[in-house]
């Protein structure tokens, strides 16, 4: 359970006191689809039955709203704080992200670090997520004030980890093994790496070429000794998915790419699952 | 419902008493310091850099879209020339991909009396990067705002170029403080404009169309804009696809909607991925190839830009 390490009256006012697990989608590098991986993970735990919530720390290039076609939504406050956005009548899914609070979604958010790390502080501290299993944290590539202001202000709520993204190549792999550094500096455990945009297999002809090379992403993950958790192929229906906000894995299951991320998905889930049974016991 | 403000910048007159500022960790530091004086490592930078015929920034905005790689390649091809002196200037600070991708990768900064030597892949073509200054490529730089900012300014300040052409910056991907302090500390010096890099769909133009909103804002012209990753020719079958799809009319349409140039379209090449993990110019592997004609193309259309625009004139407003 995420709970806060303050007293047990304050842990009332905790917005995060109904979050289960917490997880990171980390990188170092831009553009390796961590907000696709955040959003396709956060889908695939939800077809598990899990309530998820997903916030967007990239200040900078928010790019989850329109992952699930919620651009211009508002955001609206209550008592407790922020209420997140709900894309579904269920409200199995919930988002945060700063694009919801931009007037404009041209408008630049040209901060420097330290209003950055005000706005991650009330991002962690103030939205009333209710009842969670997973709250999935996007993060912007690097190892700068995002990164820190947010491992500083979860720490409290024990995450269980991050997941570490990648491309194969290698110009890729040498800024995430800097992300990989960070996180044994921050003593933030690392769930494992996958290699997403791993092969491209051509429609005409089936023959697959690796645009961005192959195998690094594996590599790493032996050399920092770490679980490799998987390949994720250069999807074009993905791609296609993310740019009208449709949902991906519910809507091919069956697709190559849905079933690496199923994977990674059940991966979590075995984790929450032992870090629940060592709680209880 | 929150209005998102922009922060006055630590170096403002109004550092700490805007509306932006309440709230800020950093607001009592900006309120009580003493009247700005104007910073003098902008009058220091000015002078290093008045031996500068052009500087030229690579902005994207959104990660992964192939600054590093355009700006190498940019490079490369600005010094085809041997006579023509180039400077590459890598502002990433958390994610140095230039060493590697220009193959320097393990070189070392050496110290002379004028400065910081660049790092030389040939006799006109020098290179600065944090990445140099790494002992270890596992090293992460763990830093926040301030810190990054002032190697920003030693970079600025302390890099003995010599005399150059192009000096090529080459920055992280957002709207944060690598890009006001590169803006601010070479308000001076002068920029001739940015070159920004996009691929052609709608999550990338998303983060696009805020940094060229970003240039307008601190009256930074935009050389254009260059479409990466735009299409993929199967090696096998010679079909075409289109990886990342324009689905919202690509970089051209938004350019066109934005009021800046278009460069033009560069395809999606494996050939370019490899070269720049070996850290080879890829115009000089593959030279005959579409993407390097595409490449080459672009490259001209930056030095007709650079060659019609004098940088004399080009005094940036400062981030107000």
């Amino acid at each position: 359970m995420a709970t806060s390490s303050k007293a047990d009256g304050a842990a009332d006012l905790d917005n995060m006191s109904g979050v289960r697990h917490v997880v990171l989608i980390l990188s170092g590098k831009g553009g390796v689809g961590k907000s696709t991986v955040a959003a396709q993970l956060a889908l695939a735990l939800r077809q598990a039955g899990k309530k998820v919530g997903i916030l967007d720390v990239d200040l900078c290039g928010p790019s989850i709203p329109r992952m699930f076609d919620v651009e211009g939504h508002d955001v609206h406050q209550c008592p407790g704080g922020w209420v997140p956005v709900y894309p579904d009548q269920d409200q199995r899914l919930a988002l945060m992200s700063i694009g919801f609070l931009l007037q404009n979604r041209d408008d630049a958010v040209v901060w420097r670090g330290p209003k950055k790390n005000a706005m991650i502080k009330q991002f962690i501290g103030d939205v009333v997520w209710g009842e969670l299993d997973y709250l999935i944290i996007d993060t912007p590539p690097g190892t700068s004030d995002e990164h820190i202001s947010v491992v500083e202000n979860v720490r409290q709520y024990h995450p269980d980890g991050a997941v570490l993204v990648t491309t194969p190549q290698g110009v890729a792999v040498g800024d995430v093994r800097r992300e990989l550094t960070f996180c044994r500096k921050t003593k933030l455990p690392v769930l494992g790496v996958i290699e997403n945009m791993s092969g491209f297999v051509c429609p005409h002809c089936t023959e697959c070429t690796n645009v961005f090379s192959k195998g690094g992403g594996e590599a790493l993950a032996n050399q920092f000794n770490v679980p490799f958790l998987g390949c994720v192929p250069l999807d074009p229906q993905l791609t296609r998915s993310l740019e009208e906000g449709q949902r991906f894995v519910d809507a091919f299951p069956t697709s190559t790419t849905a079933q690496a991320i199923g994977r990674v998905a059940q991966t979590l889930l075995q984790t929450g699952g032992q870090q629940e049974t060592m709680e209880t016991s | 419902m929150t209005v998102i403000t922009d922060c006055p910048g630590t170096d403002s007159e109004d550092a700490g008493k805007t509306s932006a500022c309440q709230g800020c960790p950093n607001q009592a530091v900006c309120a009580s310091a003493l009247p700005k004086a104007p910073d003098p490592a902008v009058e220091e930078i000015r002078e290093r850099l008045s031996s500068v015929k052009h500087k030229l920034l690579v902005l994207s905005g959104k990660g992964g879209v192939g600054k590093s790689t355009v700006t190498a390649q940019l490079a490369f091809g600005l010094a085809r020339h041997e006579d023509t002196q180039v400077g590459v200037l890598d502002v990433d600070i958390c994610g140095p991909s230039i060493p590697r991708v220009m193959g320097l990768e393990g070189e070392q900064v050496h110290q002379s009396g004028s400065g910081w030597s660049p790092v030389y892949v040939e006799d006109n073509l020098g290179v600065m990067s944090v990445g140099f200054l790494l002992a270890s490529p596992d090293d992460a730089v763990i830093w926040r705002g301030p810190k990054k900012n002032g190697l920003i300014k030693q970079f600025l300040r302390d890099v003995d170029w010599g005399e150059l052409d192009y000096l090529v910056v080459d920055t992280p991907p957002g709207t944060s403080d690598e890009h006001l302090s590169i803006v601010q500390y070479l308000s001076s010096a002068g920029l001739d404009g940015a070159v920004i890099v996009t691929t052609p769909q709608e999550v990338s133009l998303l983060d696009v169309r805020k940094e060229i909103n970003f240039c307008k804002k601190v009256h930074l012209p935009v050389v254009g804009v260059v479409e990466n990753m735009s299409g993929f020719i199967c090696p096998s079958c010679q079909g075409e696809s289109q990886i990342f799809p324009p689905t919202t009319g690509g970089a051209e349409k938004m350019a066109a909607d934005m009021g800046v140039p278009f460069l033009g379209k560069l395809p999606l090449d494996p050939r370019i991925g490899k070269c720049c993990d070996e850290g080879k110019s890829f115009l000089s592997v593959e030279p005959e190839s579409l993407a390097a004609k595409a490449y080459k193309e672009v490259i001209q259309r930056v030095e007709e830009f650079c060659s019609s625009h004098s940088n004399k004139e080009n005094v940036l407003n400062p981030v107000e």
